[in-house]
């Protein structure tokens, strides 16, 4: 077997907005009205190691839909898939270093044959000043199968609630808050994977 | 160049650069301090966004008439073509390939860039593309100038051209940057350099490629891209996890 050495990365800069931001790549908006699942806002900020915003981050989400499944050939699992949802956002910061999205809250995936992983979104996080992009995940904190989740798990205990997205109401819709601190205090758990 | 580079580093030490690399300055504030977290592939990293974004015309990978003015951009034409590839040496076709670069005179537009380079009017310095079947992607473009930034005096980066490919799977995603051969301010950038070898920083570099040349038209690139395939199985991920305890 040929083994093809990787390409390496390189910070995405500071001059992405046009090409990445366009209004027909950004995608803030997961859901349309016919989307299955519960609606939810998820608002955040992006901050540097000073606690300052980071008002340059390109932040993409990916995740299951509301049956648990990934609208992609390697999840072939008979659930349902939903025609109004692929799973993929992709936001911006302003500003306040803030980043959001309108989605649903995803179904629990499996992890193995026999463990299942509690729902989550995945993040990828870039912006200039990173070199390689960061990879986390948002687990949603009033989630009872947190307890179990298998990547958790992994995760030393004192820094589990950095990946927990804390639930909030506004205007009778269900924001979850979940900021990504690149560096110092409340430092978001980033993965090697 | 001596500089601090941290050891934090996500994926292959010889291939990826470290968060920290202090010379660039703005790594100093924004890297990770604590160690990643070392997690099995799962699912969730082996599925990923790639396959669902396929929406492109045919305009958007021509850069030299995209801005949609009817004029074309000043400056050297260029095809830019390559491989995607995943490390087994598959190809990895129908994928989105992202570019965005400075213009002929080194100058994007963006309400940062201020430097008192030209604008062109007729050049938004932003392309995209699917890879075809055979991995392959193009774009005609215009080769791009180096241009001043302020991480430190009289710094100046060399011309590139930013690229953002999906690829199959989450951990397929790729940011990096195009670099032209022979360019003295390769061993002055730090970006560049932050790369941990010298074959690595090489594969950044593309090639003269005459047979992509064309005739009283375009000179001709090529560069090929290896994306991280997905290859581990559920079953594989969690030999792994249970190997890590």
């Amino acid at each position: 077997m040929t083994t093809h050495m990787l390409t390496s990365t390189q910070t995405v800069g500071p001059f992405f907005w046009n090409a990445l931001l366009r209004e027909d790549a950004v995608h803030n908006v997961l859901t349309t009205s016919e989307t299955r699942g519960e609606r939810i806002r998820i608002e955040g900020r992006v901050l540097d190691g000073d606690g300052a915003p980071v008002s340059d981050a390109l932040v993409e989400i990916w995740q299951a839909n509301s049956f648990g499944r990934y609208q992609h050939p390697a999840d072939a699992r008979l659930l349902p898939l939903d025609p109004a949802f692929t799973g993929f956002g992709r936001s911006g910061t302003d500003n306040d270093g803030r980043y959001w999205f309108e989605t649903i809250k995803p179904g629990s995936v499996p992890f193995d044959g026999e463990r299942t992983q509690a729902p989550h979104i995945v993040y990828t996080v870039c912006s200039r000043g990173l070199l390689n992009h960061l990879l986390t995940r948002l687990y949603f904190a009033d989630e009872p199968a947190n307890e179990a989740d298998p990547i958790l798990r992994l995760v030393p205990a004192e820094r589990r609630a950095t990946l927990l997205a804390q639930r909030d109401m506004n205007a009778g819709a269900v924001v979850y808050r979940f900021d990504i601190v690149l560096q110092g205090a409340g430092e978001t758990v980033f993965f090697n994977v | 160049m001596v500089t601090t580079i941290g050891t934090i580093i996500r994926g292959n030490r010889d291939v990826f650069p470290p968060y920290l690399y202090e010379a660039y300055r703005s790594t100093v504030k924004r890297a990770p301090g604590m160690p990643l977290v070392d997690v099995p592939l799962t699912l969730s990293e082996m599925t990923g966004p790639g396959p669902v974004i396929s929406a492109v015309t045919p305009e958007d990978a021509d850069l030299t008439t995209n801005a949609g003015t009817g004029g074309e951009a000043i400056g050297q034409r260029i095809i830019v073509t390559g491989r995607v590839l995943d490390e087994r040496g598959a190809p990895v076709p129908k994928t989105l390939v992202e570019v965005w670069q400075a213009n002929a005179a080194g100058r994007y537009i963006h309400r940062s860039d201020q430097w008192p380079g030209p604008l062109d009017p007729n050049f938004l310095g932003i392309g995209r593309c699917l890879t075809d079947e055979a991995g392959v992607y193009r774009f005609l473009t215009i080769r791009p100038g180096a241009y001043p930034w302020k991480n430190h005096p009289n710094a100046w980066r060399p011309a590139h051209i930013h690229f953002s490919l999906f690829g199959p799977s989450t951990v397929s995603r790729l940011i990096t940057q195009m670099y032209f051969p022979d360019d003295p301010l390769h061993a002055l950038d730090p970006i560049f350099n932050s790369v941990p070898t010298e074959e690595g920083r090489r594969r950044l570099i593309a090639t003269y490629a005459h047979d992509v040349t064309q005739p009283e038209w375009a000179l001709g690139w090529r560069w090929d891209i290896v994306l991280r395939g997905a290859q581990a199985t559920p079953f594989e991920a969690q030999t792994q996890q249970e190997g890590a305890r």
